[in-house]
């Protein structure tokens, strides 16, 4: 029976695409994390770098990244939202949404080197804040928002009309109904949305380059106009810069391995929140 | 009365502050387009457009220096149709099978795992590649450099497989199961039902996905900065060492003189790379838009 063969083929291709996809994926998690566990100890989780980034360790990138992803999320998070609650509650359907569904569709599609252009000339250059943590935050801010709007907006969308109806049969104003019914409804959805930003954030490289890394700092950043160091930035720093390639690679291990951890830990927690509600509702 | 004006007034202000501030997207938008053109055109006042874009030789440094990007721009083509090679019969693949094959169980540690791993920092596919994968490549086909093009494709498209997978089996989710009893009751087998009614339904779903993908591969920085080995040359053969648009302004960017020739080309080469994925993204919009209504699934 041809049709029979033709139908094992087929499949036996699909399960073998699905193998070697799971296969490199689980090569490159394996690699990372076998190499990295070596490298990592007490030290080199509370250390600063020692000897030329060959030995000591990355705490201040650690710290740095940590800076960075709160603040950028501190001011993304409120602005996406309240384009989130704009869009959910307050428009009219009309033109005016359509370009602002758009225009967030396309920002999400922009390149994370040119958020990094966009950085450099607008934050460091024009309004002078130089290469520091506060222009890596508004440019990641910018990189993070479309994701945090679309996050926002489906957590709204999901909380029953019937909700907004009562509210504002009790008399209650449109605002105190955003303020004290829709939004405290539609929270842990807005979480999972920030939380898989936290990820994506903390593991950028290409817009922090020419806006708040340094290759080496012997401290930790002092203000919010200071450099700072990075994981991301730090593994590329230590495999494209300095004498010494061997000692190097086993701190770019470590270093992989801390974000591997942090932003798998991150995004499995968003992901279980979000299933965990999914089958509540 | 004057109660009332006054809890209208303050509906009012707050209904404007949330319509100002929802158009931040637009407004950021509109200044990243801004500021690369502002950035960006000056260099045509030193070379042509013609010059920029079909220039051989991209010599920014030089004292008597060329800045002709096609060696980029070709790099980057390739480096994307090769990811593509790789991201779309992985992506796609994987999602039909766990779409048709995966039981339960499967498809319940499938999905969430896929999307786990879509998170994953480029900047560890770039160092993954450039200590593993590179020297590996090197050894097996006997090359003088294992950072090339091919393992910049590589990378990549595992890269971009997990984007991939997880819309195509969005859009395959989204076929109404009519579809498929009705080739059933025709007497088509599982496969020919996958392949000739369930895919072509979800066909413009799949489209999105892939364009996404190859979105995500040509902006994609680190992994190429890192991979691709960064020769801003003509590439002959996929085992040649490239230098993508996105590598070379990160790369670049660092050294050159602000305000001068070299950075303002790199800030051109950055519109360019803007307007290319401006068009994936209009044409995924369009497409899937199509499939919304062809499905009608509303909106």
């Amino acid at each position: 029976m041809n049709k029979d063969i033709t139908q094992k083929l087929g499949f036996i291709c699909l399960s073998l695409c699905a193998l070697i996809t799971v296969f490199f994926l689980g090569t490159l998690i394996y690699f990372i994390v076998v190499r990295g566990a070596g490298a990592i100890s007490w030290q080199f989780l509370t250390d600063v770098p020692r000897k030329f980034m060959t030995q000591g360790g990355v705490a201040p990138a650690i710290v740095g990244t940590f800076y960075l992803t709160l603040g950028s999320i501190m001011i993304a998070l409120p602005l996406g939202l309240a384009c989130a609650v704009y869009l959910c509650e307050y428009s009219p359907k009309s033109v005016v949404v359509n370009i602002i569904r758009i225009s967030i569709n396309n920002l999400a599609g922009v390149p994370s080197v040119v958020f990094g252009l966009f950085g450099m000339a607008v934050f460091v250059k024009f309004l002078g804040f130089g290469v520091s943590i506060l222009s890596g935050c508004l440019t990641l801010a910018i990189m993070v928002l479309p994701s945090i709007i679309s996050a926002s907006q489906e957590s709204l969308m999901a909380v029953p009309q019937s909700y907004r109806e009562a509210s504002l049969a009790l008399g209650a104003t449109q605002w105190y109904t955003i303020k004290k019914i829709v939004v405290p409804s539609a929270l842990p959805g807005i979480l999972t949305g920030v939380i898989l930003s936290v990820g994506r954030v903390a593991g950028e490289t290409a817009p922090i380059l020419f806006t708040a890394g340094t290759f080496y700092m012997r401290g930790y950043p002092k203000s919010i106009f200071s450099e700072v160091m990075a994981l991301p930035y730090h593994i590329y720093a230590l495999m494209t810069e300095g004498a010494h390639p061997v000692a190097q690679t086993k701190i770019a291990y470590g270093c992989a391995l801390i974000l591997l951890i942090l932003v798998l830990t991150v995004s499995t927690l968003a992901i279980f929140i979000r299933q965990k509600q999914r089958s509540m509702s | 009365m004057k109660i009332k004006n006054v809890t209208k007034f303050k509906e009012n202000i707050y209904r404007g502050i949330f319509t100002i501030l929802a158009f931040a997207s637009l407004f950021f938008l509109l200044g990243i387009t801004v500021i690369l053109f502002k950035e960006g055109l000056p260099i045509f006042q030193k070379v042509s457009v013609f010059d920029f874009l079909f220039g051989r030789y991209w010599y920014p440094t030089h004292a008597d220096a060329e800045f002709g990007i096609l060696p980029i721009m070709l790099g980057s083509l390739w480096v994307t149709i090769g990811a593509l090679g790789v991201c779309v019969p992985l992506g796609v693949g994987s999602a039909l099978y766990i779409h048709e094959l995966a039981g339960y169980t499967q498809k319940s540690v499938l999905k969430p795992l896929i999307e786990i791993l879509a998170a994953i920092p480029s900047i560890v596919y770039g160092f993954f590649g450039m200590v593993i994968v590179a020297p590996f490549i090197q050894r097996t086909f006997h090359l003088s450099v294992g950072l090339n093009a091919f393992t910049g494709s590589l990378m990549l498209g595992i890269m971009a497989t997990p984007t991939v997978c997880s819309i195509a089996e969005d859009a395959l989710s989204f076929v109404p199961k009519s579809f498929r009893e009705a080739s059933y009751a025709l007497g088509a087998n599982r496969w020919q039902t996958l392949i000739n009614v369930i895919m072509p339904a979800a066909g413009s779903g799949i489209s999105t996905a892939i364009i996404l993908g190859m979105s995500r591969a040509i902006g994609e920085t680190m992994t190429v900065l890192m991979v691709c080995g960064g020769a801003a040359v003509i590439p002959h053969s996929f085992f040649q060492p490239v230098r993508p648009m996105t590598a070379t302004i990160a790369a670049e960017m660092g050294e050159a003189v602000m305000g001068g020739a070299h950075y303002h080309a790199l800030f051109a080469i950055g519109l360019i790379l803007f307007l290319f994925t401006l068009v994936f993204n209009i044409i995924a919009e369009i497409i899937s838009r199509r499939f919304r209504v062809k499905l009608g699934l509303g909106r």
